[in-house]
């Protein structure tokens, strides 16, 4: 098993493909710091209109946390792109290339195979998210300094004290990491219905995409699948980057507002990705092989 | 004639009251310029319906006539926006003003003079001023500001340590804010789980407080200019 990750994580990485995604997040990151830093005034001020009509805020209100929070909130939306271009191309790659009924002819577990190669993709999909940490949050902290964080909700705005900002990011991106597997278990189950990368690809995007609107559209009938799909669950991380207040008002430093409501979408994720790898060590070790 | 000296006699009346409150005013203003500049430290309560932001430690920087800041201690700070700069002196700028005697009222179980100020000057953005004055110790213990721009503030002092300089241990600010929303699209929130306001809800969330606890005061020891352009 160990042999066969190690092998699976080689075929990944020498692939230049596997590199598109580290180039993508590289200049999408790179444009947003760059806008920030010529522009950014003018953006916290657009997005704090309402805010600003009644209070005056001082300090480095676009420090490097501020930065790297707007560039996950854009950029965890279309990195499930991204792992699909490697998810997908898990088993339909091999088949498609003629490699996967060579492969089953060694004297290796069908199970083994599945598990080396998701978790191949998984290894993937954490140093993609190890390198959006580096980029948007260490590089910011870099380029726009440190303060406390001051951040806009909905119906609330939030600020935290610098000094409780970094194990939120910890918790965030160890978050994400478990909603970016989902996506690369739902991109490594379609992989086996098809015997090129194209499909699973356009499949595992489409369905992120729809899903995603799904959650988005404030419509009754929508609501009730709401709980259940993953890309709801997805966007949980940025609970870690709200306070709990007490009787008087004041926000509790190191606290979170809604920790269940974190343990419950880890919860529904998890359960995405057993149910999604199950299944496809199921299907994969009934399937017939044939090229 | 009896009526016309009747009515001459108020006239008189209220005008030594007005130089009454007048005087009044001048005394709690000469003890406040009593202090040049001072440097205080204390903490700050942000408490607005919808704000979440923690207690935090703050500096407060005066220097004589109008010169101030308040810096919280390696952060960001929030504060209501408009004129009202969280100090006595700031009620008491005006030089210009017309002082207005609007009787007594029992606060906290003592019996202060109401004083309303309304400003001379046409391009004031404070339109009027009332102040809650305890008349033997020279102290504003309250003052309630409505300007043009910003609304109406309330402020509330607590005096101790350093009332002989008039300077307040507390001071908490009451204000009207607006509604605060953004859409969810912005956000990328997808929970649908707001339940509508009630009325109430939506009257208290109008109304936000800024309480200042000062731990200590450096006072008349000279502060340099480039503390305010920071």
């Amino acid at each position: 098993m160990w042999t066969l990750f190690q092998i699976e994580l080689f075929k990944i990485f020498r692939r230049p493909r596997t590199y598109i995604a580290f180039a993508a997040i590289t200049a999408l990151i790179g444009m947003v710091q760059l806008g920030l830093k010529v522009d950014g005034q003018e953006y916290a001020s657009f997005v704090m209109a309402d805010f600003n009509s009644s209070f005056a805020l001082e300090g480095n209100l676009l420090n490097g946390y501020f930065v790297c929070f707007i560039v996950l909130q854009l950029l965890l939306v279309h990195v499930p792109l991204l792992i699909a271009l490697i998810a997908a191309d898990m088993i339909s790659g091999e088949a498609n290339t003629g490699t996967l009924r060579l492969l089953m002819s060694k004297p290796v577990s069908r199970v083994e195979f599945i598990l080396a190669k998701y978790l191949a993709s998984v290894v993937y999909t954490i140093m993609l998210l190890v390198w959006v940490a580096l980029q948007a949050l260490f590089l910011s902290m870099l380029i726009f300094g440190t303060d406390d964080m001051f951040i806009m909700k909905s119906s609330y705005a939030v600020l935290i004290k610098s000094g409780d900002v970094f194990w939120r990011y910890a918790g965030a991106f160890c978050f994400a990491a478990l909603a970016m597997t989902t996506v690369a278990a739902l991109g490594f189950l379609l992989s086996l219905f098809a015997e090129n990368s194209i499909g699973p690809i356009v499949a595992t995007m489409s369905v992120i995409i729809v899903s995603t609107l799904l959650s988005t559209m404030n419509i009754p009938l929508f609501n009730l699948v709401k709980p259940y799909l993953f890309t709801t669950h997805m966007i949980t991380w940025k609970e870690f980057f709200d306070l709990r207040v007490n009787e008087l008002n004041e926000a509790i430093p190191g606290s979170l507002a809604y920790p269940e409501k974190i343990k419950t979408s880890a919860l529904i994720l998890l359960i995405h990705i057993v149910v999604f790898v199950g299944a496809a060590a199921v299907i994969f070790k009934r399937k017939d092989i044939v090229s | 004639m009896r009526s016309f000296m009747t009515f001459f006699l108020l006239v008189i009346a209220a005008t030594l009251q007005a130089q009454d409150v007048t005087v009044l005013v001048a005394k709690v203003k000469a003890k406040l310029d009593q202090v040049n500049d001072y440097i205080a430290e204390g903490k700050m309560k942000t408490d607005v319906a919808f704000i979440k932001a923690p207690v935090g430690k703050v500096k407060v920087y005066f220097r004589k006539p109008d010169r101030f800041k308040l810096q919280k201690d390696g952060g960001i700070s929030i504060l209501p926006k408009g004129g009202i700069s969280i100090n006595m002196r700031s009620l008491l700028t005006t030089e210009r003003f017309l002082a207005l005697d609007a009787g007594t009222q029992l606060l906290d179980g003592q019996t202060l003079r109401i004083v309303k100020l309304l400003p001379v000057e046409e391009n004031s953005d404070v339109v009027l001023t009332t102040l809650y004055i305890d008349e033997p110790g020279l102290l504003i213990k309250k003052a309630i500001s409505t300007t043009k721009e910003n609304g109406t503030y309330e402020m509330e002092m607590q005096y101790g340590n350093f009332r002989q300089y008039a300077l307040p241990d507390k001071v908490v600010i009451s204000f009207q804010t607006k509604d605060y929303k953004l859409p969810k699209g912005v956000t990328l929130e997808f929970s649908d789980g707001d339940k509508p306001k009630t009325e109430a809800e939506k009257l208290r969330n109008k109304k936000g407080r800024i309480e200042i606890t000062y731990a200590s005061y450096t006072i008349n020891k000279g502060i340099a200019e480039s503390v305010f352009k920071q």
